[in-house]
């Protein structure tokens, strides 16, 4: 039985391969790989949504810092104004990481 | 049949009830946990069944849980790198919980506990929390370096560690309100569009069947764009939580 299975092996791997290349297989593995995030690039909508999401929810942990650094420190609107410019910056931060090529040395952008 | 609805009462649906009786109501045990149960033991039984016979040529089930096995570990592998590994049964128990979560919703009278964004942020903060003790566990009080770029200029040090600190934290949100928002959004879309054929129906009687056909068929091509959205959403929250993993094994 190991026999026949180790002088089938090579030409196994090869018709495997042959009928994966037909049928698309690898093509479809190899681009998913390529890009590294989620393969959500062919969707207008969905990349729409998610820089939207991105961006709000920077704003709202900004608003919460500022917020609740204003009731602790007694001084209301200061904080609030300043980590709204901030959590704006951050929510462009994030929509720059979701867009950047990831791989290499600066893989983080900026960061 | 031809209920008369004045209003559409979208949000209905996602309304928390106590199941499991007497028993459920007196210890609050929701609708939304009990699916939550049924999620867990749906992926449980299908492990456990599927490869119980461990043949070599596997039948549909046992292929099942090994097309499941190796999707995700060569997500974790691939993201994170060999140390992936290690995080190889969180992922597969948080993408699966999440998938058959989302795709269970999807069945009338079942209940969509990932349209709750309790649920999803308690599941974001997991993860967030998890990423951290990580980075802090392989890098020590070095972790903090993650929230300054090197080689920026000192000057700007009070700009740029408030906005990454900011961007750290705004990873669970997003996490959270993308799950949540997606669900809730579908769900919505179908509580719509049905109500729009029990209205024209109400409203135009006879006539109003045969209107009613165009929200039934949107319906139905609804449907199948939320199989999708099920696995999508399910595969981007996976695979965010290995892109986190990533950042915080390596770092930089």
């Amino acid at each position: 039985m190991s026999e026949e299975q180790g002088g089938a092996g090579g030409s196994f791997e090869e018709r495997l391969d042959a009928a994966r290349d037909r049928h698309g297989l690898d093509r479809a593995a190899s681009a998913e790989r390529g890009a590294g995030e989620p393969p959500e690039g062919a969707n207008p909508m969905a990349v729409g949504l998610r820089v939207g999401v991105e961006l709000v929810s920077a704003l709202v942990v900004a608003l919460a810092i500022g917020y609740g650094l204003d009731r602790w420190l007694h001084t209301r609107p200061l904080f609030l104004i300043l980590f709204v410019m901030l959590g704006g910056a951050a929510g462009v931060l994030n929509v720059w990481r979701l867009f950047a090529p990831r791989g290499g040395g600066s893989s983080r952008g900026t960061g | 049949m031809a209920a008369e609805k004045s209003t559409i009462d979208a949000l209905g649906q996602f309304h928390l009830d106590t199941g499991l009786g007497a028993i459920g109501r007196s210890v609050n045990f929701a609708n939304s946990n009990i699916m939550m149960v049924v999620a867990a033991a749906l992926v449980l039984l299908a492990l456990h069944y599927g490869m119980r016979r461990r043949a070599v040529v596997p039948g549909r089930l046992q292929a099942l849980a090994e097309i499941g096995y190796q999707f995700i570990h060569d997500m974790c592998v691939e993201q994170i790198g060999e140390e992936g590994k290690r995080f190889f049964p969180f992922v597969f128990a948080l993408f699966f919980f999440i998938l058959i979560g989302n795709l269970i919703g999807l069945f009338p009278y079942f209940f969509t506990f990932t349209s709750h964004i309790a649920v999803t942020a308690a599941l974001a903060v997991l993860v967030i929390v998890l990423v951290t003790a990580v980075a802090l566990r392989i890098h020590g009080l070095h972790f903090f370096s993650y929230f300054w770029p090197e080689g920026a200029p000192v000057v700007l040090a009070p700009l740029i560690v408030p906005i990454e600190i900011i961007s750290y934290i705004s990873r669970p949100v997003s996490l959270s309100i993308r799950l949540f928002a997606n669900m809730t959004a579908g769900h919505v879309m179908f509580e719509v569009f049905a109500t729009f054929m029990l209205m024209l129906v109400g409203a135009l009687g006879a006539f109003g069947y045969v209107l009613a056909l165009g929200p039934l068929v949107i319906n139905v091509a609804l449907m199948g764009f939320e199989v999708l959205v099920a696995f999508l959403q399910a595969y981007v929250f996976a695979v965010l939580t290995c892109i986190y993993l990533h950042d915080a094994v390596h770092l930089h």
